[in-house]
């Protein structure tokens, strides 16, 4: 039985952008420095600083914005967000507030709820920031001791809104998924979470149909979730919790202010944070300091052609050019675009898409996998993996033959031809294959009996003794010549 | 003629021609300030030791005949809210009284590069709020025309300097008045410049949209001189104009004839002081008497200037000044005591009691006024009513004086209502020390140029000040204006009875 409401979540999602420098000084955004070694007076809020934009920055954020099919506006500026902390050095953000750079976008995704069918998510706006620093509470012997690290304060940061389309923690775990795809293969992210340079936060209600009326519970907005499947679990563990409140106390949206709950791993629960009587008042105003940024449509033009191929179109395209199944297409879309450009480069050489598929997924990607590298380091050449796929499909070896050779491939650094001939691997002639086959048929008239009475699996025999008389026939030719000789005996 | 009575660009002549050297000049300077300045109170922090070797530093470059730049040997006061590097810029605030930066601001580097001696840093009033320097934490500067009276401000301890013939120029900001209003009063030439003429990185900002750096100097052919190595595009300050900067004082010498001038009727009604518009009649007969020809053009927002700029300064300046909480560097507060919540009375958290106590401690009544009235201004609820309105206001402003100006070449009027009032007379009225920007303001919200100049003095021989505004990057106008005014009187060259 399904359950007896519809969840509903929007996402917020803080993507640092992979600039060199800071979003308005030139210090670097490296990550894992000492604490507080890149910083300059204007990141750290000296008196009489001013800001600078960086634009590239601005130029990355577009990036993503129209790859998210965003509107870009013609006139964006900057706000203040004005609350003291102190991790936050000027004691306000640069951010955007009511004229953000892009709105209105969205991203289609599998529906895993629906398998086969796309799922349009929504993006209510797309607007550049600044990040604020890290705090990092020592709480040792009683001592509430607080260090601030600044070496993030200033990173570009963009943060993407959603509009509350998803509704399962299912499709906001596939939207974060495709989501980050997208902005990897545009390189305007890294998007590593453990580093922070990706950040969720979600709001959760439900939907509940109670005796013919529509009920909404009280949104809440749930943090602290360090990776995709936390918050999967996370809003799994929050819509369950919500309808049994729901059932406890009749609460509906508006009834109660909206709540923040924190994600706690380990015990697998939401935990109510403390939340302020009023609702902050960040009191935004115009950045007077920075002047605003105007974008016209050649300027868009200019994005939108250096945008290259994106995941959804790269997925049609492996399907229609190379016949592969819509599963094949996205695991090596998945992959990212590096992986694709090798699979691509494989598929031209052999001639084989779908071969070049299932040997890049069963082979390389095992290797890269169980090797931790990524297919910059993986040490066979494309055009090498190609023309060993090639000789596979032509027949000139087996699968298993196949595998060695690129297993020496690997290990030498040689090419096919190389490894192949190195080996004495050589494509047996008709009239050889033949000759071999009827000399084994000969030696095991039993097998050639069983064949006759329809136990066309007798055959396997004959193929091991074959390719011990000679390690270079094919199995399945030995195995087709054999079942069609043994019927003419 | 004394050494400190000399102009900018007379002891420029004499370096030049080898009759007198830096370090001669900035001792006579600094024997000046040893005299007067235990009285007058001009300066904050005098570079006694690093001004001399800078100025000897000149004096052995020009002997070995290197090229020097266009103010070498010349001392010049900077108001004490810019940057310094490694030295203290307290903005008169207690906040900052121990804050040395890490970098010199943009004026600083250009004064640098113009071979100047950067002689010392004046006072003001705290964070620049104010208008008479009475809002220092620091020290109290007086008028060096009436020791008994104000200055003006913000920038009172620069235009003090320059009065007392301690420094031939001094460089100060000017956010409603801020140093065309001490000028008035002091009896000094001042000038602020369009708003993005003059980088203001590394000027701490009171109201980023209004603050702009300029000159004061006792001639206005020396505020050009000064002018022209000040200004200039900084790709470090995004406000800051990409736009060529003219020889200032290459045009001064063109004659007015032909110029048009205009005057606000308003500005002469009821409220202004019966000498003062003597004096600046008397000063627009002279104008005329030059060439000008003299008529009236509307500024029908006018008078809502100060309304206008009282809700947008303190809104930028509630946040400016956000960053001084104790947290990084400046003030803090020592007390572990904690502190409660006005509404709850619930106790605060250790961070937020040391906020609190930092700000409470660290900030003068003035700057916690404006941060009040800021912060209330931008609240939820509010902002449309206050901020949003006064950006309306602003706009109108703005147009007001762009049809004002495609009908004239300057504006002429009074710098202020009356001559300098007595320390002490308007601290209590807030309200009283506000309206004295009255016919500043316009200027700072309109981002056009506009300077004072004497032009005459009251019955109790304080001076009284003739403003004249003109068009975004007019500056070279309003300053021909004002040395073709100076050629033909004398009040910029009387000194005050020290
Ligand atoms: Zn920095």
């Amino acid at each position: 039985m399904s359950a007896p409401y519809t969840i509903v979540i929007g996402l917020e999602v803080h993507v640092q952008l992979a600039t060199q420098s800071k979003l308005f000084c030139g210090c670097s955004t490296k990550f894992g420095a000492p604490p507080n070694t890149q910083t300059c007076p204007v990141c750290i809020g000296m008196p009489g600083v001013l800001p600078v934009m960086n634009r590239r920055a601005f130029e990355l954020a577009l990036q993503a914005a129209t790859a998210l099919d965003c509107q870009i506006a013609s006139f964006t500026k900057w706000d203040r967000k004005n609350y003291y902390y102190p991790d936050l050095p000027k004691g306000y953000q640069i951010s955007q507030f009511d004229l953000p750079f892009s709105h209105a976008g969205h991203l289609d995704i599998d529906d895993p709820d629906s398998p086969g069918n796309s799922h349009r998510v929504g993006i209510i706006r797309v607007h550049l920031e600044e990040d604020a620093g890290k705090s990092m509470h020592d709480e040792v012997a009683g001592q509430a001791d607080s260090r601030i690290d600044l070496n993030r304060t200033g990173t570009p940061l963009l943060e993407i809104v959603t509009e509350p389309d998803l509704r399962s923690p299912q499709q906001a775990h596939v939207f974060l998924n495709e989501m980050k795809l997208l902005l990897t293969y545009l390189g305007v992210s890294d998007c590593n979470m453990q580093e922070g340079s990706l950040r969720v936060d979600a709001n959760i209600n439900l939907h509940i149909d109670a005796d013919g009326e529509k009920v909404a519970t009280p949104i809440v907005e749930v943090k602290n979730m360090n990776s995709f499947r936390a918050v999967e679990r996370a809003l799994d563990y929050e819509a369950g919790r919500q309808y049994d409140v729901w059932q406890e106390t009749g609460q509906r949206l508006g009834d109660v202010p909206k709540q923040t709950r924190g994600w706690d791993e380990a015990a697998e629960v939401t935990r109510g944070q403390r939340h302020k009587e009023e609702s902050s008042d960040y009191r935004y105003f115009p950045e007077p300091d920075l002047a605003p940024v105007t974008v016209d449509d050649a300027q868009r033009q200019g994005v939108r052609d250096v945008l290259g191929e994106l995941p959804a179109a790269l997925r049609t395209r492996l399907q229609q050019e190379f016949a592969l199944t819509p599963y094949d297409a996205d695991v090596l879309v998945g992959q990212g675009r590096e992986l694709v450009d090798y699979f691509l480069a494989v598929a031209e050489t052999s001639g084989d898409g779908r071969l070049a598929s299932n040997w890049v997924q069963q082979y390389v990607l095992r290797t890269l996998n169980e090797q931790a590298i990524d297919i910059g380091d993986y040490g066979v050449a494309a055009e090498q993996l190609g023309d060993l796929v090639r000789r596979v499909a032509a027949g000139e070896l087996d699968t298993g033959r196949g595998r060695e050779v690129l297993a020496d491939m690997l290990a030498s650094g040689k090419p096919a031809a190389e490894v192949i001939s190195a080996r004495g691997i050589e494509q047996v002639d008709a009239s050889e294959l033949e000759t071999l086959c009827r000399e084994l048929l000969a030696a095991n008239p039993k097998i050639v009996d069983d064949i006759k009475a329809g136990k066309q699996k007798a055959v396997g025999a004959l193929i091991g003794q074959a390719k011990k008389m000679n390690p270079n026939v094919n199995p399945g030719q030995v195995r087709e010549l054999c079942l069609q000789l043994a019927d003419t005996m | 003629m004394s050494l400190v009575d000399a102009s900018a660009a007379e002891s420029l002549a004499e370096l030049a021609a080898g009759r007198v050297s830096a370090v001669e000049l900035t001792e006579a300077c600094l024997a000046q300030i040893d005299a007067h300045d235990e009285r007058v109170g001009a300066f904050l922090h005098v570079r006694r030791e690093a001004a001399l070797e800078e100025a000897a530093g000149i004096d052995r470059r020009r002997a070995a005949g290197e090229s020097l730049g266009a103010l070498a040997g010349l001392s010049v006061a900077i108001k004490d809210n810019m940057c310094l590097r490694g030295e203290t810029t307290t903005c008169a605030s207690r906040m900052l009284a121990d804050f040395r930066p890490p970098y010199d601001a943009t004026v600083v580097d250009r004064l640098r590069a113009a071979d100047a001696v950067i002689i010392g840093k004046t006072n003001l009033d705290e964070f620049a709020m104010g208008g008479s320097t009475e809002n220092s934490a620091l020290g109290e500067t007086r008028n060096p025309w009436d020791l008994g009276r104000a200055p003006g401000g913000s920038s009172g301890g620069s235009a003090a300097a320059v009065a007392a013939r301690m420094v031939p120029l001094a460089v100060g900001s000017d956010t409603g008045g801020s140093i065309r209003q001490p000028a008035g009063l002091c009896g000094v030439t001042g000038m602020k410049p369009t708003y993005g003429r003059v980088s203001r990185r590394g000027l701490v900002a009171f109201a980023s949209s209004l603050d702009q750096i300029g000159p004061l100097a006792r001639t206005a052919e020396d505020a050009a001189l000064l002018l022209e190595a000040l200004a200039g595009h900084d790709p470090r300050d995004a406000t800051s104009v990409p736009r060529k900067v003219p020889a200032y004082r290459e045009g001064l010498a063109k004659p007015l004839k032909g110029l048009r001038v205009g005057i606000v009727p308003e500005q002469f009604a009821a409220g202004l002081d019966a000498q003062v518009e003597a004096s600046v009649r008397e000063g627009l007969r002279v104008l005329e008497s030059l060439g000008a020809t003299i008529r009236e053009v509307a500024l029908p927002h006018s008078a809502a200037g100060v309304a206008t700029y009282y809700i947008i300064a303190p809104c930028e300046a509630s946040s400016n000044l956000a960053r001084y909480d104790g947290a990084h560097y400046g003030f803090r507060s020592e007390s572990t005591e904690p502190t409660r919540d006005a509404h709850s009375r619930e106790e605060d958290n250790p961070l937020v009691s040391m906020y609190r106590r930092t700000r409470a401690g660290g900030f003068g009544a003035e700057v916690k006024r404006r941060i009040m009235l800021g912060t209330y201004a931008l609240s939820a609820g509010y902002y449309d009513a206050y901020y949003l309105k006064a950006l309306r206001v602003r706009r109108l402003i703005r147009q007001d004086f762009d049809r004002a100006f495609a009908e004239v070449d300057l504006l002429a009027g009074p710098v202020t209502a009356s001559s300098a009032f007595e320390l002490g007379e308007k601290v209590d009225d807030p309200l009283a020390m506000y309206l004295v920007d009255l016919f500043t303001v316009g200027a700072n919200l309109a981002g056009i140029p506009g300077i004072s100049i004497p032009c005459g003095f009251d019955e109790g021989g304080l001076p009284i000040g003739l403003q004249l505004q003109a068009p975004p990057f007019e500056e070279e106008c309003l300053l021909r204006a004002a040395h073709q005014f100076q050629t033909a009187t004398d009040w910029h060259q009387r000194r005050p009875p020290l």
